[in-house]
């Protein structure tokens, strides 16, 4: 049984293995939850399915959040990048863009969504992920493995430093999120388990120190457009990892550093809605646009 | 921890304190209700849950956990209109609950048969919750575990009887916690005890059967 506490841990059960993170921990949690692999793989499958829905409603025309704040940005990114041919990052990042838009302005608009790790952060993966599957750059099987790989670096990542905002900040959701994307990425690429650490740890060190400062405390701004921002962390992470371009830290160590930053951030920057972005004049201005006084 | 606990859960958002942990706080109040038809609720929200609750859709949230809906249907949406369709009366109330956790709401439900209730919780972050209070006594239940409530008389041995009944006659069922409140001597108590495994369905009625007990409630890991 895997214990999730290092990224090291599942490097070298893989290498030992021979294996695929993802297998490996498709056959250990399969055991844990005492059910068969099948039957594992199927309810992955299940949240896959959902997060394609939700890709498609949050690109809606009309799409608007609870409190109004937001709305239209999945489908409005789709626009451009049909009217630009991609714009400057050009076709496969500008979809896998408006993807996370999508996803992430479903979840403000009282949508289904995945969480992954968390709601806040939920466009991320399915950006990632669906994008590679549409472009028929990745089979749905291997898509699916994907989410265990992702979901694996997740747990370590919960397990060491965080995933919540209210306790580490954004980089503990957003981070967490590109961080478990980026080797998702990698595996799905076909490189190695310690690659997979390589990115893990790159895209942490790109986000290490980012505040949860969410206007009027509303999952929307600037959660939405930081779920674009992870999502680019996390192609150009895995991309440096694959090109051989090694963390110099490694993903445990940028763990324990993440946690021991997000412990010094003030409590103004977790999810308070009391610094950052929130506390800015125009901040304040729309949380009483919403709440009132 | 397991894998879905990071790629999941699959839930309405936009947030899972003030959206998927409200509705979970509404399902606890919907086992209590257990099969009665629900009349009125009154639901007072206290600290964020008062401040944000209309862009987190926190009431609709709760409503909706109270009509038996889970963190992952998409009626929650729609769940005001609903509780209207179905002639329950709903009103919420903002006040501040001292020394309540910042999201907090206080439930008290009426059903028409003429039964009432009160449960009081907080949602603690990542869709967690912790019950603090039902009927005005104090719990301590997470949702986590299987959890069984005992609202009972206060009587020697009756404690005993329902371990035992538990015991004897469910001999795998082992007990994670337990937490005994009481209104006052004498007078109504609840026992709240946390389970390893999902007891049988028989055994709520078994415990009902025990002298001086007068409600037995089985919450569901939620």
């Amino acid at each position: 049984m895997l214990k999730y506490e290092s990224v090291s841990e599942l490097v070298q059960a893989a290498e030992e293995r021979g294996a695929r993170i993802a297998d490996l921990v498709l056959d250990d949690q399969a055991e844990a939850m005492e059910v068969s692999p099948l039957e594992l793989y199927e309810k992955m499958e299940i949240d896959l399915h959902v997060m394609r829905e939700a890709a498609k409603a949050g690109a809606e025309e009309g799409q608007r959040s609870m409190s109004g704040l937001t709305g239209g940005e999945g489908f409005r990114m789709t626009e451009y990048v049909r009217e630009k041919n991609g714009g400057l990052c050009g076709p496969f990042l500008g979809k896998a863009m408006a993807k996370a838009l999508a996803v992430a302005g479903c979840n403000a608009s009282m949508g289904r969504i995945v969480a992954a790790p968390t709601a806040g952060s939920c466009g991320i993966l399915p950006g990632c992920i669906l994008t590679l599957l549409q472009e028929g750059v990745v089979a749905e099987k291997d898509a699916v493995m994907a989410m265990f790989t992702a979901g694996a670096f997740g747990m370590v990542i919960a397990n060491r430093a965080s995933i919540a905002g209210a306790q580490g900040g954004c980089q503990a959701e957003c981070g967490s999120a590109a961080a478990m994307a980026a080797a998702a990425l990698v595996e799905l690429m076909g490189g190695t388990p310690a690659q997979c650490a390589d990115a893990c740890a790159i895209a942490i060190s790109s986000q290490m120190g980012l505040v949860c400062d969410p206007v009027a405390g509303l999952v929307e701004i600037p959660c939405i457009k930081r779920n674009v921002s992870g999502l680019m962390i996390a192609f150009s992470s895995a991309d440096l990892a694959l090109a051989g371009i090694g963390a110099k830290i490694p993903a445990d160590e940028c763990l324990d550093a993440m946690r021991e930053v997000g412990d010094a951030l003030p409590a103004s920057l977790k999810e308070t809605a009391g610094g950052g972005l929130a506390a800015t004049p125009t901040g304040r201005k729309l949380q009483k646009q919403v709440f009132g006084s | 921890m397991n894998i879905f606990d990071i790629i999941g859960p699959v839930m309405i958002g936009p947030s899972s304190s003030h959206t998927a942990g409200a509705v979970r706080l509404g399902r606890v109040a919907n086992k209590l209700i257990n099969d009665r038809k629900l009349a009125r609720v009154e639901i007072t929200l206290s600290g964020s849950f008062a401040q944000t609750y209309k862009g987190h859709g926190t009431d609709r949230a709760l409503l909706a956990g109270i009509m038996g809906y889970h963190s992952y249907s998409p009626e929650i949406r729609d769940a005001l209109e609903i509780a209207s369709a179905r002639g329950i009366d709903y009103v919420f109330l903002k006040e501040n609950i001292k020394g309540a956790h910042p999201n907090t709401a206080l439930i008290r439900y009426f059903t028409e048969d003429g039964a009432e209730g009160t449960m009081q919780g907080a949602s603690v972050g990542g869709g967690n919750i912790l019950v603090n209070r039902i009927d005005g006594m104090d719990v301590h239940f997470t949702g986590d575990n299987n959890t069984i409530i005992v609202m009972h008389h206060d009587k020697p041995g009756v404690i005993a009887a329902v371990t035992q009944v538990m015991h004897w006659q469910y001999a795998d069922l082992n007990i994670s916690s337990f937490f005994l409140s009481r209104e006052s001597k004498g007078g109504n108590s609840i026992m709240t005890i946390e389970v390893d495994s999902l007891p049988p369905e028989d055994l709520m009625q078994r415990i009902r059967e025990i002298g001086h007990v007068t409600n037995a409630i089985l919450v569901r890991r939620l």
